[in-house]
């Protein structure tokens, strides 16, 4: 018995001395192998890289991989500079303004109680599925988003859909002409739909593809889809039918790089063409590099401090006059965003050009006058204020350095600032419930594509927390109120630029935000990237884009 | 041997249980509310609720572990609210390129530390001990995010010989010499801490291995040093490494969240970065529990294969 055990023992060693014998005889030519794997590595990495690309190709790099290729389903720039690259809308925004002009609509007429808009279509338009292009396809559009019964309207949500809640309804003229008629009138329509929100999809591939239309987009754009594979790239190709003249380049290649270390040293080692969003740092050794074309562009964009006009200090006009004199905007943007923004001065971004107030100043540095406003109000013996930030966000820049620098401004007008820095998120839903309560001055940043969309948003007596608005500061002026409302609704353009003038005087005057900056986008282009330039929109229009090859 | 193994698998029970504890109650005390990130700026309170009944949100953290738990023991990780899919499937698609990694990393420093260890042992108080320690001394000591950038700048940036990221090609690519050509850079920056650790751990190893009663035996019989060295102590240094090896191969998957960041490597580590700076909470949990498990079974399967091969182990 005993013998039996340890025979079955001697002879399972056995086995397995064996088999261990074959590892030691594996690794030990592993070991010895090493020089010749060496050898193999470095053969292959002294061959030529295969990814030479030929010129016609052109890669850029992303911050993030897209959300979705439906343009009325995603709300992310990173996603909007594919976009319009693949979709057109009846209008678009004219090359270097925020100004729309004629895209799929060759011209519209806009009734003169301004309710209604009657769109004429480009005729013999195709989408990239091979569907036409008329005014069934607008109706179809429009209606996707805004009406719950329609029968694709589960293919969304479409979170921007309420910029154009004010049509009621999409009539038919004839196959080529399609009239929206306006529940009341609304003179941002037409930005609305230059933005990406107003891209016309195909609604033959929107029938087809149902859920999965956002990874099968079909549009009219001077390109079409190829593929996307998450985590490696979204290609599109140079669109053979196209209606207008051809797109340059043959292909594109967006590439997600969510690492932004990742997007300089790619550029660098000429992975990638242009890149987007690069950090201050960065940006200054790629201005050194004549290697590299930095493109620069300040965008509809405003960063700014909420000031509590409901209680406290802000209650005071000249309070909030004061820490407006009492901050050093120009140092701001020069040491702590790096040049990556301008100053501001009021609500409107110079942006738009058509309706900002050349004429209005910011408020200057001015200490001495901030010292003199804040011992008119009572405040000579100096204030403690509470300031919420965030610690990072969508077009928030550099929060925590902005939030300790003006604290520094502030203390030397004897202002005691606290901040209180939250997560992004929370951040946005303890500002968006108002400031009542929780502290004096919050930052914000606001992107637009229409000057009229933040003063709504965002200043309008009628926009208050408690009624689901974003005028966290509680500003009430009835004069500012009703400018709003009347270049809404005023259909002629010039009449508009001028109310919106106007707007931004009174809105100076009154100071309820710290005006600081707007962010200039960059993209920074190898060079020899030849007809690229960036769009205040911060879009990405690569149609006449061309690489020389070295 | 089957009893040692089977008695070792209960005992990941506990183990695993412990960890999906610890990921689910980190991940839940994590600040900022996913719904909110789900929907953004432009969320209305009532949509924010809707959802955050719809993601369970609004019941008490434990009642939520014990349904995910649940839906874990079955197979379901449940679904990421930012990528629209079950995580299960993503992870599924990311376990490959972080597998292929770390394989070839672990392969790597396997055989270059235990041969430099065996090398510096062999060869101890001379010129190649010194030489290698001091080698494995500055490989221990180089932090990995700096080499990986080092790495970057000179061979795709200056050099412009290996692509600087991404797995395939973008344009083009695709074949087996675009792979390994994307495999270099992000392989050595993930093995050379492994190698170093391991040349170390070996030489310590074969130390012990060379003072032991059988070498001498070895030497006494007449064979040669070479022989004495390679063949008879190396193999029972082997098996003495076998569990630090498992450390390492631990080491090696947890390394590659870092690793996977600057290289842009489409695996678990990026995977897990970003889940997180989305607050996609069940891809982070479930991330999370199968890199835990991962390690705590290679560890398991060290054990065993020492377990299997080293005769002192196994007869003790």
């Amino acid at each position: 018995m005993s013998d039996l055990r340890v025979d079955r023992t001697v002879n399972g060693t056995a086995a397995v001395a064996e088999r261990f014998e074959r590892a030691v005889a594996l690794l030990r030519a592993a070991v010895r192998a090493t020089p010749v794997l060496a050898a193999v590595l470095i053969a292959i990495a002294c061959t030529p890289p295969v990814d030479r690309r030929p010129a016609d190709v052109l890669v850029v790099g992303q911050t993030a991989e897209p959300k979705s290729l439906d343009p009325h389903v995603t709300t992310a720039l990173n996603d909007f500079r594919i976009l319009v690259n693949l979709y057109e809308g009846l209008v678009r925004f004219r090359n270097g303004t925020l100004e729309p002009e004629p895209a799929l609509a060759y011209r519209w007429e806009i009734s003169e109680d301004g309710r209604q808009y009657t769109f004429f279509l480009r005729q013999g338009v195709r989408f990239h599925d091979g569907a036409p292009f008329d005014a069934e396809a607008v109706r179809f559009n429009i209606e996707r988003m805004l009406r719950e019964d329609h029968p694709f309207h589960h293919t969304g949500p479409f979170p921007l859909a309420f910029f154009f809640e004010t049509i009621e309804s999409v009539q038919i003229v004839d196959p080529y002409q399609v009239r929206f008629l306006l529940a009341e009138p609304f003179a941002p329509l037409l930005s609305n739909l230059a933005y990406p929100t107003g891209l016309m999809v195909s609604p033959a591939a929107v029938r087809r593809h149902d859920l999965d239309f956002g990874r099968r987009p079909a549009g009219t754009g001077p390109f079409r889809f190829v593929d996307w594979e998450p985590r490696r790239r979204v290609m599109l190709e140079r669109n053979p039918d196209y209606w207008g003249a051809a797109a340059l380049p043959r292909v594109l290649v967006f590439r997600p790089l969510t690492d932004p270390m990742t997007r300089v040293t790619e550029l660098m080692a000429g992975g990638i063409d242009i890149v987007t969003e690069l950090s201050p740092d960065n940006v200054a050794l790629l201005r050194r590099d004549p290697r590299f074309e930095v493109h620069e562009r300040a965008g509809p964009h405003l960063w700014f401090l909420i000031l509590n006009t409901r209680e406290g200090p802000f209650r005071d006009r000249r309070v909030r006059q004061a820490v407006n004199y009492g901050v050093d905007k120009d140092a701001l943007v020069r040491h702590v965003l790096q040049d990556t923004a301008r100053v501001a001065a009021g609500p409107v971004p110079t942006a738009f050009g058509w309706a900002h107030d050349e004429g209005l100043e910011p408020y200057p540095y001015d200490p001495e006058r901030a010292r003199s406003l804040l011992r008119d109000s009572g405040y000579g013996d100096g204030l403690s204020l509470r300031l919420m930030a965030p610690t990072s966000g969508s077009g928030m820049l550099a929060p925590v350095q902005m939030a300790t620098a003006i604290q520094g401004d502030l203390a030397r007008i004897g202002v005691d600032l606290a901040i209180e820095t939250y997560e992004w998120n929370t951040f946005l839903a303890k500002v968006n419930r108002g400031l009542a309560g929780q502290a004096d001055m919050a930052e914000m940043a606001w992107m637009t594509n229409d000057p009229d969309t933040l003063p709504y948003l965002a200043l309008r007596s009628r926009a208050m927390p408690e009624a689901g608005g974003f005028n966290s500061g509680y500003y009430r002026n009835p004069q500012v109120d009703s400018l709003i409302e009347s270049a809404r609704g005023s259909t002629d353009p010039a009449e508009r630029a001028r109310l919106y003038r106007e707007l931004q005087r009174l809105v100076h005057a009154d100071a309820p935000w710290l005006v600081v900056a707007s962010w200039r986008q960059n993209a920074v282009a190898a060079q020899g990237l030849e007809g690229f330039a960036l769009q205040p929109s911060f879009f990405l229009l690569l149609r006449d884009t061309t690489r020389a090859d070295p | 041997m089957t009893g040692y193994a089977l008695r070792r698998l209960l005992q990941l029970v506990p183990v695993l249980l412990g960890i999906s504890i610890v990921v689910f109650f980190i991940t839940a005390l994590l600040p900022g509310d996913p719904a909110l990130a789900i929907l953004g700026p432009y969320a209305t309170p009532e949509s924010l609720a809707s959802l955050r009944a719809e993601l369970g949100l609004d019941r008490p953290v434990w009642q939520r572990y014990v349904v995910w738990l649940g839906n874990v023991v079955q197979g379901d990780l449940g679904r990421s609210v930012t990528l629209q899919r079950p995580v299960i499937d993503e992870i599924a698609e990311r376990l490959g390129p972080t597998l292929l990694l770390a394989g070839t990393a672990l392969g790597l420093s396997v055989v270059l530390g235990l041969a430099a260890g065996a090398v510096a042992a062999a060869h101890r108080q001379r010129w190649q001990d010194n030489a290698l320690t001091l080698a494995v001394l500055l490989g221990i000591s180089t932090p990995q995010f700096w080499l990986a950038l080092l790495l970057v700048l000179v061979f795709a940036v200056w050099l412009q010989w290996l692509p600087a990221s991404g797995m395939i090609s973008v344009y083009g690519g695709g074949d087996l010499g675009d792979l390994l050509r994307h495999l270099v850079l992000p392989t050595i920056s993930l093995a050379l801490v492994a190698t170093g650790v391991l040349a170390r751990l070996g030489r310590t190893a074969m130390l012990e291995e060379l003072s032991q009663d059988y070498v001498r035996m070895a030497r006494a019989k007449g064979l040669t040093e070479r022989q004495v060295v390679y063949r008879h102590a190396f193999r029972s240094m082997l098996g003495r490494m076998m569990p630090l090896i498992g450390l390492q191969a631990g080491f090696l998957l947890s390394g590659a969240v870092y690793v996977e960041t600057v290289f842009q490597w489409p695996g678990m580590g990026r995977m897990l970065v970003d889940a997180i700076s989305t607050r996609d909470l069940l891809l982070v949990q479930g991330g999370v529990l199968v890199l835990a498990s991962a390690y705590v079974l290679v560890n398991l399967l060290a054990d065993v294969l020492q377990h299997l091969l080293d005769p002192r182990v196994r007869l003790r």
